[in-house]
């Protein structure tokens, strides 16, 4: 299905290994297959092992090293906050108590509408930016820097808005 | 000073390509590809004293003339996995001077004769690896990648790779088993990469801003370059200032410079005007110094800051003002860890595990003079054990943090 | 040969090959440094970090590179952290410490690491008893743990990995020797780890879980309690177990076993066989067992086990003493004389066959070996024989597989040419579809079914890849029955033959023919003089019959029918089967678990099997039973001592001159060291101290004339339009008797199903899954759909032994539902 869907893209990947190391393949084919739901699903495992002549466990076992590979669904949005130790030291546990209170939400759950999951994550590598977070969707990950919690509620009603519209 | 590294900040639009070509872009590759011999390259940037800037800090030069010749075909992969919490300075040099990295990049790999060559970048650093996508083509567009280039039969192509959230993907040999598509986690050493790396064939692995240096060492030379810096330490220097400072971001300043100038004179000082209690020099791994005078007045080198007790690293510099406590800043680094140990180890498995136990209960104040002491035990059980160095950084702060600031752990203890 | 090295360990010099890792050498020096990642036959990996120690080298002068002299001695260099043993490979001068305290200090560190998140359930432990860990843990472990209970891991504890092997996760100690066992070794990577970190967790998603054929060998390598088989999960405690060794009856590589026993009330307390566990034997089949080998044991206990002699008394069977049982028939096959016919399979030892072929020969009847599959006369001239060792077999050979898929018939073959392959040896592959070997081919060549002689002559000609066979220092040739009925195979086996002597790979050792027997002893019956018999039917018609562990009623509705119509049938066998139904005379045979005995595997080496368990009823062991009856024919022949039978059989027979039960006895030391009291290290294989066998000579290794007869051009069936070519296939988990009285093998058989290339199905209007109904040569049946789109069309593949009886290649027709019409 994988193939079939994004068939540019696979080629694209597979072309950038020597053939007979195309099992390099298998961390940029997760995240095509993560594209739409925001994990990867039973098919895309089976999919992407017999492309690569690999077994499923080797890629379920790849899929639970890695902490951007998701095997479950969660929100469309998975918001990362840094909270490590450069970023905690210049207000991010602060920053991610007030999000929660205003999401309503814990870490790890999800909004009601299910457009955002709030996660907690290690450096980020913008530490002279913090508060800081990524969100993880279907485009891809996007830094956000230097933020506030009002504006963090800001980007989510935008998310909301095309959301909206999408539909 | 002009900028060596950060030129993007002395030049407007320097992420353009005609824009880095008008100030000298490409030229060093050019004459190393149409007028040096590979062996010439390696032995000018061997003479420049160019130490990687990954952390470890191993000769640039004498690494590249490991490469096995007896072993082909080459490859040489760019270490852009940048995770050190506290460290950022690889992303800006790829976002703001792309070329530049990726000029040095193709210059080693000219230089140990690798035709093909991977950047392995995190994956949080998904725009930086499309934007480098970008940039890679519109190299290949203007015939600074791809076939028999100026001329020469000498062929290159850069792809980037990304990981997905895993630290110890930093490590070189665990990057490779990622970029191979397995699991990160390191490989026994040796052997070590220049004879069996990707693929199990000879790869050379430097970090970002060590390629970035490359071209202008080759243009101005590496005598130049020594000139620049201290004698252990040659040249410049990227440093990631972060924590309670007024203006963290990154400095490039000569080796050399001092803490004081680094956290003052760029940093703007400490925020609300507070004293600095610690310092960790490289990021998470780091040992804690002790900050007084004669501290704040030490070079940054890599010889000079080991006087110290500890190690320059990557030089991500976090600064804890007199607010902090260091048993809540260990108890921040043991979360990293245990979460990042890949697990393939027992001590840095079990002991980060254990570790981290210890100081959730000893920050939460249920802990007892005895927990300090059986976690600064267990620290020491897993120095010198683990199967890589990450094992070992794990233990760094907790190990100092009890030992240099005893009074912080007491406050915290029932007896 | 390869160069030697010396060093130091714990101040005793040893010199040793250059290459091995510091554990082996200490090892091959009699010290034990303690491990739990490394295995010997694994790459080494160095994450338990269990085995560190302190390594010094020779210091060099850095300008001379001369070794620096103190006092005389080279000056020693010691790396200022502990090193692993099981990473860092000898070198010359080497000194190691691996019990100085600093060594010890970093040893305990581990196990103490190691307990901080283990149950130390060891009194509820499978492994308990045989455990590295419990075992470091009572020499070092502290009297007290410095971790709280209460922050231990708690982890599932009973999760069954499939319907095998079962996984305790608190007693996983992450070393990944299962994990690269089926990765490096099998080949079949259905093992992985799950998250990082303190979370690692072993997991397999394949469908079946855990598939493989090769899952037990992680039980026994599992150096915990973690991984243990369906089978002996809490049936015992290992130090109560007696140990017997055996050789496996499920296949000709005939991999050398040891049978666990226990006296138990279960069983009425009766001693009875707990598992089955690998011998070691490097040359046949390491320290590794396939699932079948290992859980099929069962069918020896089934319930279905003939007790007493019958013989039928107004068309019943009824209980008599052995005497008139055996009178009975003796008098049957006397008065038949003319129309004698013994018909014995495989599964027999080489005692029964040898006394069952004397009594055919003396009373002037005929021997007729039970299978579909011809060939034993070249495997004597040209087979493989003694020094031959797949596992010495690398770059520069070559090895060639034909007609057979060695995954479901000689599953330790596969793995071990498997391994060939993977040290450089030119693996090929010729079959007519995909099969699991492929994969580790250098050149697969497909072939429709009927053009094996075809394929094997053209082999001989022309091509890069027959050019590489030719060349190659050794060639070994496997030749299967895929496709292939006895004819088929004869003349595939004298165009292989043909092909090795052609390109000179005959006569030395690592040279030659191997068949790919359907039973574990047919080599032995080839030996001593059987043959099979292309048209069975024709031969038992009408016949006064002895058949000797065989069930052809059951397996063939054809031979059913011929039987009836025999003179007389006397049937010899260890269970109740569909062909004692129609005895006239039964006698209960003893399994191999209660007897002595001799096989032959396919590579030809002769081995000791013997008695572990007491005997069922009034059985009695197959060539006794045969010496009865011929005595009651007035033929006298040896039936009280296995061993005088085999020195009978060595006397009369050229290839076992030599040979007695003292010479197969006979052990050399093997590497890697298993046993000596810390098993684990190999795992819990047992060391071999009952004999290794011996390969026996074939005729071209000592110089005898090798004349192969022309290949008989036989017309291949092709079938009409609209008619399909039917022909058998070997699956390992059939229905044969071994695998349904074996409840745990029984669960993988699925149902009987025959397979078709998905044009093929489309185009005769089938539906996949669904049953279909099939005339095979005039028989009936039933029986589901599945596809293979490697299968070419207009062939339906029929496993053997799976409910539809099928010799050698038919032509089939597809019945239209209910009418039985033909469409
Ligand atoms: C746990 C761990 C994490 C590391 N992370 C990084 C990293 O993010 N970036 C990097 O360049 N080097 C990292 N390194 C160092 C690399 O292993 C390697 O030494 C370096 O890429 C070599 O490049 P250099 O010689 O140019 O410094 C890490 C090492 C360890 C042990
Ligand atoms: S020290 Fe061990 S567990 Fe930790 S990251 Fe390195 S190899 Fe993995
Ligand atoms: S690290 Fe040596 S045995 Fe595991």
């Amino acid at each position: 299905m994988l193939l079939q869907k994004y068939s540019k893209e696979v080629k694209q990947i597979l072309s950038k290994y020597p053939p007979e190391h195309k099992r390099s393949a298998v961390m940029p084919l997760l995240y095509l297959a993560q594209r739409e739901e925001g994990y990867v699903n039973k098919e895309a495992m089976q999919n992407i092992a017999s492309l690569l002549d690999i077994t499923e466990t080797d890629v379920a076992s790849i899929i639970g090293f890695y902490t951007l590979y998701h095997d479950k669904k969660a929100g469309k949005y998975r918001m990362q906050v840094c909270t490590d130790l450069p970023c905690a030291l210049r207000g991010a546990d602060e920053f991610l108590e007030n999000l929660c209170g205003n999401l309503g939400v814990k870490v790890g759950e999800t909004t009601e509408d299910g457009l955002v999951t709030l996660e907690e994550v290690m450096c980020l590598a913008a530490c002279d930016r913090a508060p800081m977070f990524q969100t993880q969707g279907p485009d891809g990950i996007e830094y956000h820097e230097y933020m506030t919690v009002d504006r963090t509620m800001e980007l989510i009603e935008a998310l909301k808005q095309t959301e909206k519209e999408s539909k | 000073m002009a900028h060596i590294l950060l030129r993007h900040r002395d030049i407007p639009d320097f992420n353009k390509l005609n824009v880095y070509k008008k100030n000298g872009g490409f030229a060093a590759f050019k004459k190393a590809v149409t007028r040096m011999k590979p062996t010439e390259v390696t032995g000018e940037v061997t003479k420049s004293g160019l130490r990687g800037r990954g952390g470890a800090g191993f000769p640039t030069g004498m690494k590249w003339s490991f490469i096995d010749k007896n072993n082909w075909p080459h490859y040489v992969v760019a270490n852009a996995d940048e995770s050190e919490p506290g460290t950022f300075k690889d992303r800006e040099i790829m976002e703001s001077n792309p070329f530049q990295f990726l000029e040095g990049l193709a210059i080693g790999c000219y230089a140990v004769g690798a035709n093909v060559a991977y950047v392995y970048l995190r994956g949080e650093f998904w725009q930086v690896a499309a934007f480098l996508d970008e940039k890679i083509a519109e190299m290949e567009e203007a015939g600074f990648l791809g076939e028999n280039l100026f001329g020469t039969d000498y062929s290159l192509k850069i792809y980037t790779h990304l990981g997905a959230g895993a630290y110890i993907c930093g490590e070189e040999t665990a990057l490779l088993e990622s970029l191979e598509g397995k699991r990160g986690q390191p490989r026994v050493r040796p052997p070590f990469p220049p004879s069996y790396g990707l693929y199990g064939k000879p790869t050379i692995i430097n970090n970002v801003e060590t390629f970035t240096n490359v071209p202008p060492i080759l243009t101005n030379g590496a005598d130049w370059y020594k000139s620049i810096g201290t004698a252990d330490s040659a040249g410049v220097k990227i440093f990631s200032l972060s924590g309670r400072v007024r203006k963290p971001g990154n400095y490039e300043l000569p080796f050399g410079a001092t803490f004081r100038q680094l956290i003052y004179e760029h940093g703007m000082g400490v925020q609300d005007g507070r004293s600095v209690k610690a310092i960790m020099p490289a990021g998470a791994s780091s040992s804690l110094i002790v900050v007084d005078d004669k501290v704040l007045d030490t070079p940054m080198d890599y010889s000079s800051v080991r006087t110290v007790g500890s190690d320059l690293g990557s030089a991500s510099v976090i600064v804890l003002d007199d607010t902090v406590d260091i048993d809540w800043v260990i108890n921040k680094t043991i979360h990293f860890f245990k979460h990042e140990s890949c697990g393939k180890c027992t001590p840095c498995r079990e002991g980060n595990y254990w570790m981290k136990n210890l100081t959730d209960r000893i920050h939460a104040g249920t802990g007892s003079d005895d927990d300090v002491k059986l976690l600064l035990n267990v620290a020491r059980q897993m120095q010198g054990t683990c199967l890589c160095a990450l094992g070992e950084f794990s233990t760094m702060a907790v190990v100092t943090g009890i030992e240099r600031f005893p009074q912080d752990f007491k406050k915290k203890t029932k007896a | 040969m390869t160069k030697q090295v010396t060093l130091t360990i714990n101040g005793k010099q040893v010199t040793v090959p250059e290459g091995l890792t510091v554990a082996d050498a200490a090892k091959v020096a009699g010290i034990d440094i303690p491990v739990f990642c490394h295995h010997p036959k694994l790459e080494p990996v160095g994450m338990c970090r269990m085995c560190l120690v302190e390594i010094g080298r020779p210091m060099l002068d850095r300008a001379s590179g001369q070794v620096v002299m103190e006092n005389g001695q080279p000056k020693i260099q010691f790396m200022p952290k502990l090193e692993t043993a099981c990473t860092n490979r000898v070198s010359e001068g080497m000194v190691v410490m691996t019990s100085s305290e600093k060594a010890v200090s970093g040893q305990k560190g581990t196990v103490e690491f190691l307990l901080t998140s283990h149950p130390l359930d060891c009194p509820v432990c499978d492994k308990g008893g045989e455990c590295p860990l419990q075992n470091l843990t009572m020499q070092f472990g502290p009297g007290k743990s410095r971790f709280i209970y209460d922050e231990k891991l708690h982890l599932d504890k009973q999760v069954p990995l499939g319907e095998l092997i079962w996984l305790d996760r608190e007693r996983c100690i992450q070393c990944a020797r299962c994990i690269r066992f089926q990765d490096e070794i099998a080949g079949e990577a259905v093992l992985g780890f799950d998250d990082r970190g303190r979370g690692t967790q072993i997991i397999s998603v394949s469908d079946p879980g855990f598939d493989s054929v090769f899952s037990g060998n992680t039980t026994d390598i599992c150096p915990v309690g973690a991984l243990t088989t369906a089978d002996f999960r809490f049936g015992a405690r290992p130090w109560e177990l007696e140990a017997q060794a055996s050789i496996c009856t499920q296949c000709p590589v005939g991999c050398n076993t040891t049978l666990n026993t226990r006296r138990e009330a279960k069983a009425g307390g009766d001693v009875v066989v707990k598992r089955v566990m690998p011998r070691q034997n490097e040359e046949v089949n390491e320290i590794w067992l396939c699932d079948k080998g290992r859980f099929a044991y069962h069918y020896t206990e089934s319930k279905e086990r003939l007790t007493k002699p019958m013989i039928r008394k107004d068309g019943k069977l009824a209980r008599v003493p052995w005497n008139a049982a055996t009178k009975f028939a003796a008098e049957k096959f006397s008065a038949h004389k003319k129309d004698f016919v013994v018909l014995a399979s495989g599964r027999l030892a080489n005692e029964d066959l040898f006394n069952l072929k004397s009594l055919a020969d003396t009373a002037g009847g005929t021997a007729i070996l039970y299978s579909d599959m011809g060939g034993g006369e070249l495997t004597q001239l040209v087979g493989v024989g003694a020094g031959t060792n797949i596992g010495t077999m690398g770059k520069g050979d070559a090895i060639l597989v034909i007609a057979s898929d060695l995954y479901e018939e000689a599953p330790i073959w596969w793995l071990r040419i498997k391994q060939a392959a993977d040290r450089g040896a030119t693996l090929i592959v010729a079959n007519p579809r995909q099969t699991k070997l492929d994969r580790f081919a250098k050149y697969t060549i497909r072939y429709a079914y009927g053009d094996e002689m075809k394929t094997v002559a053209d082999f001989g000609k022309k091509s890069k890849i027959a050019d590489e066979f030719a060349k190659a220092k050794n060639a070994m040739v496997f030749f299967g029955s895929e496709g292939l009925g006895v004819n088929g195979t004869s003349a595939l086996a004298s165009a292989c033959a043909a092909l090795l002597k052609e390109s000179d790979h005959v006569g030395r050792p690592n040279n030659g023919l191997v068949g790919v027997w359907q039973r574990a002893n047919d080599q032995g019956a080839f030996e001593v003089g059987f043959k099979p018999e292309a048209d069975l039917e024709k031969a038992l018609k009408g016949k006064a019959v002895y058949i000797v562990g065989a069930d052809p009623v059951g397996d063939d509705p054809n031979l059913a029918k011929a039987l009836k119509g025999a003179k007389f049938v006397a049937v010899q066998d260890i269970l109740e089967t569909a062909t004692t139904e129609i005895a006239d005379a039964v006698f209960p045979a003893q399994a191999f678990t209660e007897r002595e005995g001799t096989y032959v595997s396919g590579e030809r080496r002769v081995q000791r099997f013997h008695a572990a368990v007491p005997i069922k009823g009034d059985s009695k062991p197959d060539f006794a039973i045969v010496s009865m009856v011929a005595r009651q024919m007035g033929i006298i022949l040896e039936g009280s001592s296995p061993s005088v039978v085999f020195d009978i059989l060595a006397n009369s027979i050229d290839a076992f001159n030599e040979l007695s039960y003292e010479k197969l006895a006979e052990v050399h030391g093997q590497w890697p060291i298993v046993g000596r009291g810390d098993l684990y290290y190999g795992g819990t294989t047992y060391e071999n101290t009952r004999g290794l066998g011996v390969q026996l000579v074939p005729v071209a290794q000592v110089g005898g004339t090798v004349r192969i007869s022309k290949v008989r051009k036989e017309a291949a069936l092709r079938p009409k339009e609209k008619e399909l070519l039917a022909v058998p296939v070997n699956k390992l988990y059939d229905l044969g008797v071994t695998i349904q009285s074996a409840e745990l093998l029984g669960q993988r058989v699925g149902e009987a199903f025959v397979a078709m290339n998905p044009v093929t199905v489309k185009k005769l209007g089938l539906e996949v899954g669904k049953p279909a109904k099939i005339s095979f040569d005039g028989v009936n049946v039933e029986a589901v759909l599945k596809v293979d789109d490697t299968i070419s069309t207009g062939v339906v593949l029929v496993p053997r032994s799976m409910g539809i009886a099928i010799r050698e290649p038919v032509v089939a027709r597809v019945l239209r539902s209910e009418s039985g019409k033909v469409k």
